[in-house]
């Protein structure tokens, strides 16, 4: 146990279905509470949908695990109501030092960049995430959560998935619609269906410690390449909450994993470690200790007919950039608008399809990263560690070298550019900046009847058409009236205006004041520029002057209406 | 010319939304390009690899430069 925090206890509560008998039927079923299964079911609630969430377990992860969220992720919990308790009890850190050998090489400060809700990222362990999402999830009487409850087998049928669920007090029969697979990298459903998931295990080791620091100490991020206190390898300090930092050794693959735990191996790496900066001596506990290898790799496509992938269970990456949990989320962030669309019959099924395609390109673009951050950090070959080690000299004095270093480039959202649900720009419209068709949404501050606050919060759950206006009390009643109207085949799609003035409109068109000009500058818009924005805040389309037929077609392409 | 020190990696008719992925990229290629090479056939790469970009650099007042730099530091 730790000694920083205490495991909640989450009920198990016996299923009525033992005694009577009968086969539960539901829409939805997500298997597996862990931050992307809690996640998906927060997003399909949010979506109207009911959902049973079923979890073998009766707490939250065991030991740390995840540590870094995120800004696209925190953005994203904030749509499931968790984004301020993150916030709150995260740390943020600013300050990263590169060491190679005995010396720093250079250290940077990644001021966060002003006129955004959430910061870049803020590290916080695991547990506590899980902890916060389950309990947004308890207090949404459409979620059903039943722990101790294990799927044991999986049948899938032509319109439903039946499984076999084990309790305590016995079996029974669930039929659902869809299946969500959220149950990790092991994904026993993914096994039980007989799926592939392609890739490589890396051939290393890393001992991860989570351990309290006794005094003060900065936080900080500090990455050695090769430490005399640890030659020929990479170690990674990290700060968390509660005053707890990891730890993160490189082992090498012949490593003994047993030996290499025990505290009289773990202690004096550690220590010597900490002292490496200043030669200080600094008292620590010893939290918890855990040795891993890591696989990069994903599954062939991540929806098979009513079973849905996501997280782990779809695709693995290594830990460099912190691109487990955070692509997990917006995995769910994806899927969850889609899944009702086609739920409602309001989109077709090939919808699902661009779940997998979109969220496979921004897997591959993570694995992409990461492999590549692992490489650096674990060079293959002599010729490679020669490279390494001369990108880490030159980056002492020269900034190019400093580009070069990759100690782990930290999660971004994909931009989803190739994307099909995607309206490519008019040849007559063009753009500055980086708001493109597939683009992550970019935040902004804006004031809403006075009250400040932010654009990512005032859009997301439907379709927002934002209308940038120089003045909205001027806005013509027509322009108004097609505003307001732009809900196409029973697909709602919300008119927003932003107005570069205070000002109300006639009507209930909201109106979002830009009183400085942030987010017309960050999405390149003249007074008569629409945006097109989906349910998951990404861009779908944009136009330089408003056309409710243009509009219309844009939400055909997104839900494959055409 | 003087020898740039500064991030200066881009690909024609590439769009980059992260400000490392254009150095990231050639890196890659750089080890990509030394996959399933012994050592002493690496080493002929490198050297091979010199002499196309020195030659396309040309300005030898800039290869002093970049030569200096890189003995300093061996």
């Amino acid at each position: 146990m730790l000694k920083t925090y205490n495991y909640p206890k989450f009920e198990y509560r016996r299923p009525p279905e033992i005694a009577s008998g009968k086969t539960l039927k539901v829409p939805v079923v997500v298997v597996g509470a862990g931050p992307v299964g809690l996640a998906a079911a927060l997003d399909l609630q949010q979506q109207d949908l009911p959902v049973l969430l079923l979890d073998e377990d009766d707490t939250v992860s065991i030991g740390s695990r995840g540590v870094c969220y995120a800004k696209r992720a925190l953005e994203i919990l904030d749509r499931y109501g968790v984004g301020d308790a993150v916030c709150a009890k995260g740390v943020s850190w600013n300050v990263g030092r590169t060491f190679f050998r005995e010396e720093e090489v250079y250290n940077f400060n990644l001021v966060p960049e002003p006129d955004h809700h959430r910061p870049g990222m803020v590290n916080l362990q695991q547990y506590y995430l899980e902890e916060y999402l389950a309990a947004s999830a308890a207090a949404r009487p459409e979620i059903e959560l039943r722990w101790k409850n294990k799927v044991v087998s999986v049948a899938q049928g032509d319109r439903t998935v039946t499984l076999k669920v084990e309790t305590e007090d016995g079996f029974y029969t669930v039929e659902t619609d869809w299946l969500i697979a959220a149950d990790g990298a092991r994904s026993p459903i993914r096994r039980m269906l007989s799926l592939e998931v392609e890739g490589k295990i890396f051939m290393d080791r890393f001992l991860i410690a989570d351990v309290v620091m006794k005094a003060e100490f900065p936080s900080e991020r500090w990455f050695w390449f090769d430490p005399p206190f640890h030659p020929g390898q990479s170690v990674l300090l990290h700060r968390q909450t509660d005053s707890v930092y990891r730890i993160d050794f490189q082992l090498g693959w012949d490593a003994d994993p047993e030996q290499a735990k025990k505290p009289e191996n773990v202690l004096p790496r550690i220590k010597a470690m900490l002292g490496a900066l200043d030669g200080k001596e600094r008292e620590f506990e010893l939290e918890w200790v855990s040795v891993y290898t890591f696989q990069c790799r994903r599954m062939g496509r991540f929806n098979h007919g009513n079973v849905l992938f996501i997280g782990d269970a779809a695709h693995q990456v290594s830990p460099f950039g912190a691109r487990g949990a955070n692509s997990g989320l917006q995995d769910a962030d994806n899927l969850g608008w889609k899944l009702k669309l086609v739920m409602a019959g309001l989109a077709p099924a090939a919808l699902l399809d661009s779940y997998s395609e979109e969220r496979i390109y921004a897997a591959d673009e993570n694995l992409l990263n990461s492999t590549r951050s692992t490489d650096f950090i674990t060079p293959k070959s002599k010729v490679s560690r020669t490279f390494r080690n001369a990108v880490l000299g030159l980056a002492k004095d020269h900034a190019f070298g400093r580009a070069l270093v990759n100690s782990g480039r930290l999660s971004v959202p994909a931009f989803l550019t190739a994307s099909s649900l995607n309206t490519p720009d008019g040849a007559g419209d063009s753009f500055a900046g980086r708001m493109v068709p597939g683009a992550p949404m970019d935040d902004a501050p804006v004031v809403e009847n006075g009250k400040a606050g932010w654009l990512h919060n005032k859009v997301g759950h439907s379709f927002v058409a934002l209308y940038f206006a120089q003045d909205a009390a001027v806005l013509p009643a027509p322009t108004l009236a097609a505003l307001s109207n732009l809900s196409w085949q029973g697909i709602e799609v919300r008119p927003l205006v932003i107005s570069a003035g205070p000002g109300l409109l006639a009507g209930d068109i909201p109106v979002l004041e830009d009183a400085r000009g942030v987010a017309a500058r960050r999405y390149d818009a003249q007074p008569g520029t629409v945006y097109l924005l989906r349910p998951d805040q990404h861009v779908a389309a944009r136009w330089r002057s408003f056309g409710a037929d243009k509009v219309r077609a844009a939400v055909a392409r997104a839900t494959c209406n055409i | 010319m003087t020898l740039n020190l500064n991030p200066n990696f881009s690909e024609a008719g590439k769009r980059y939304f992260n400000a490392y992925t254009p150095a990231d990229d050639f890196y890659e290629l750089l080890i990509n390009t030394h996959r399933d090479l012994s050592d002493e056939q690496s080493e002929l790469l490198n050297a091979r690899l010199i002499l196309l970009l020195a030659n396309h650099i040309g300005d030898i007042g800039t290869l002093r430069e970049a030569l200096n730099i890189a003995r300093e530091g061996v």
